[in-house]
């Protein structure tokens, strides 16, 4: 072997050995993020956490309140979020296909999936906080909702680009129209793939703190009035996590494995979800 | 109507279309007029132009609640370095400077990482463990920002000052510049903890898109250079490297896009500090972290306005960056 080649391949080895490395410090990374948050949610996690209400500070309490407000915003804000998400992404696939229109408006939903969150906080308070008079419930799930459609869009367009056309056009051929055509048709044969979207966009918001900081704020207090402020998940997690009482740190490290775990399982259940609906064809 | 001898394609083609004309048949007649054919078109194209009035909104509505900050600072307000609620003297420098600081820090550690990552589960990596693989960096994407933070500040800060910033700080003790650059108390909150946990965060989005990017190089093209005898470094080098460049390089925009904007994590790690040093270790401030630090505690209309000014600053700066980063990308796929 001449020395050409062995340094060529000494290289390679050389390579390959960095690239393996930088993966396992990556994983090593992730390893211990999870161990940190099993260990430290699972020694704060109790039953009451699901019954009580946030404490003040020195006492014990749960996250009843949290929990409930973290799902009301989300709800709320996915009821807006869904209808406007899909007929966006049916627009862009269906009726604006190859359009000025439909090429800016894609281009711009690009741009927002990966705008800082904290900014729809801004907007929001800009528009409703400030005329509102107040932190509220609604401006939370608006803000919510503003970071949940361009993913809703954006899987939308995605699943109804592989609804083959032949089955639009066998549609169209029995003298169907067009809204006819898409409901019955492209909507029938992508609705799996837009759940996994919709899914997939509760879970991005889930654990959204940024925006609802001067939103929805916080709330001590059980509450389920969206016209004031309104407790939840991740905001409690912040505050409660930054100051030095055990308690409330204990609590913030329980609500952290909560939001993980529903995301967790939101994405699970959406992988699981495409794949048997792709096993079935 | 499926049929043995039908192809795969065929067969999926064969069942969906019996699905679709079953559901065709028992659609509600009210979808059969002319009024709900248009009403349907138009929500759509109504729906996909708030997508645009989204954008539109955030500049005008950052515009106008920045409106008395530009007013009273003007364009100074960018290169001012004092930030001072008390005396209402406002300048974006160091939040401008600190961002800058901590996304470059991130960019610098994602990127090699990110590459590294996407080339051994695309490349080198055994065929079972790719997607596991592939699960276990969107893990890392979906875990919330929060969840870095408390991890950054209550465990990883820690390891950080005792492992690492102590030795870097002794060894360049002596050294003229490099010792004022790893200066600051060994405290393992600043900003060189902020980009090091930002660079986890954003590497997912990086490898991911350069996972998809690489897939898209032809498989001739790297068959041709295994048969001319080229080790699988060499087919990265010469032949994966140089056919994505151009996208390789919006997904690092995508990432510096993410990395500036990021808040939570940074808010609790950063340290929170209004001020611009050429240290890294030392406690800075972001744009994205003064806003969540200060804006509930922003009692007078200059001190808010001011922040929503760096909001407006920060809207436009991952604006360019992220409209770049899609032009990018974008040609490859065209």
């Amino acid at each position: 072997m001449n020395a050409v080649v062995q340094r060529r391949q000494l290289a390679n080895v050389f390579a390959r050995i960095l690239i393996v490395a930088a993966t396992l410090l990556v994983l090593a990374f992730l390893v211990w993020i999870c161990a940190v948050l099993l260990y430290q949610g699972f020694s704060a996690f109790k039953p009451t956490l699901f019954t009580e209400m946030t404490p003040p500070p020195g006492e014990s309490g749960g996250l009843a309140n949290a929990i409930a407000g973290s799902f009301l915003l989300v709800a709320v804000a996915m009821l807006f979020a869904t209808p406007v998400g899909l007929l966006a992404g049916t627009y862009l696939n269906e009726y604006g296909k190859g359009t000025w229109l439909a090429s800016t408006v894609r281009f711009v939903n690009d741009v927002l999936l990966a705008k800082p969150s904290i900014l729809a906080g801004l907007f929001i308070y800009e528009i409703l906080v400030v005329p509102m008079g107040g932190f509220s419930g609604w401006a939370g799930s608006a803000a919510l909702a503003l970071i949940a459609i361009p993913v809703v869009v954006r899987t939308t367009e995605d699943m109804l680009n592989l609804v083959p056309n032949s089955m639009r056009e066998a549609a169209y051929a029995l003298g169907a129209s067009r809204s006819k055509v898409i409901i019955t048709v492209s909507y029938r044969a992508a609705r799996v793939g837009m759940t996994t979207g919709i899914l997939l966009s509760v879970a991005r918001i889930a654990g959204e703190t940024a925006p609802l900081l001067f939103t929805s704020l916080n709330n001590q207090f059980w509450s389920t009035d969206m016209s004031s402020s309104m407790a939840n998940l991740p905001v409690m997690i912040f505050q409660f996590a930054m100051n030095p009482y055990p308690d409330w740190q204990a609590l913030a490290w329980a609500g952290a494995l909560l939001i993980t775990l529903t995301i967790l399982i939101l994405s699970i259940i959406s992988r699981v979800v495409l794949r048997s609906a792709n096993a079935q064809h | 109507m499926t049929k043995p001898n039908m192809t795969l394609v065929e067969n999926i083609n064969a069942k969906a279309h019996e699905e679709a004309a079953g559901s065709f048949q028992r659609s509600p007649r009210f979808m059969n007029g002319e009024g709900f054919n248009s009403t349907f078109k138009w929500l759509s194209i109504c729906s996909a132009m708030f997508i645009l009035v989204i954008l539109g909104g955030f500049f005008v509505s950052l515009t106008i609640g920045a409106w008395p900050a530009i007013s009273k600072f003007g364009l100074s307000f960018i290169w001012t370095s004092t930030w001072n609620p008390v005396t209402e003297q406002f300048g974006a420098l160091p939040a401008i400077a600190g961002t800058l600081i901590t996304s470059a820090i991130a960019i610098v550690l994602a990127v090699p990482l990110a590459f590294a990552i996407a080339i051994y589960i695309t490349q080198l990596a055994p065929r079972w463990l790719r997607h596991p693989l592939g699960i276990a960096i969107e893990l890392l994407a979906a875990i919330p920002s929060i969840i870095y933070g408390m991890w950054g500040l209550f465990f990883f800060a820690p390891f950080f000052a005792e492992y690492i910033q102590t030795p870097i700080i002794d060894a360049f003790e002596n050294v003229p510049f490099l010792s004022t650059v790893f200066a600051g108390p060994a405290i393992g909150i600043g900003m060189a903890t902020a980009g090091i946990v930002l660079a986890i965060m954003i590497l997912p989005f990086i490898a991911s898109v350069m996972r998809d990017v690489i897939d898209t190089v032809p498989k001739r093209l790297k068959e041709s250079g295994y048969a001319i005898g080229a080790t699988e470094w060499e087919v990265t080098r010469a032949i994966i490297i140089p056919h994505c460049k151009t996208a390789m390089a919006g997904a690092v925009f995508l990432g510096l896009g993410r990395a500036l904007g990021e808040t939570m994590a940074v808010t609790f790690i950063i340290g929170n500090a209004n001020r611009i040093t050429g240290a890294i270790f030392a406690p800075g401030n972001t744009i994205a972290s003064t806003i969540a630090n200060e804006f509930q505690e922003a009692y007078t209309e200059i001190h808010s306005s001011a922040l929503i000014a760096l909001g407006l600053l920060l809207f436009i700066i991952t604006f360019i960056v992220l409209a770049i980063a899609r032009m990018m990308l974008n040609r490859i796929s065209s």
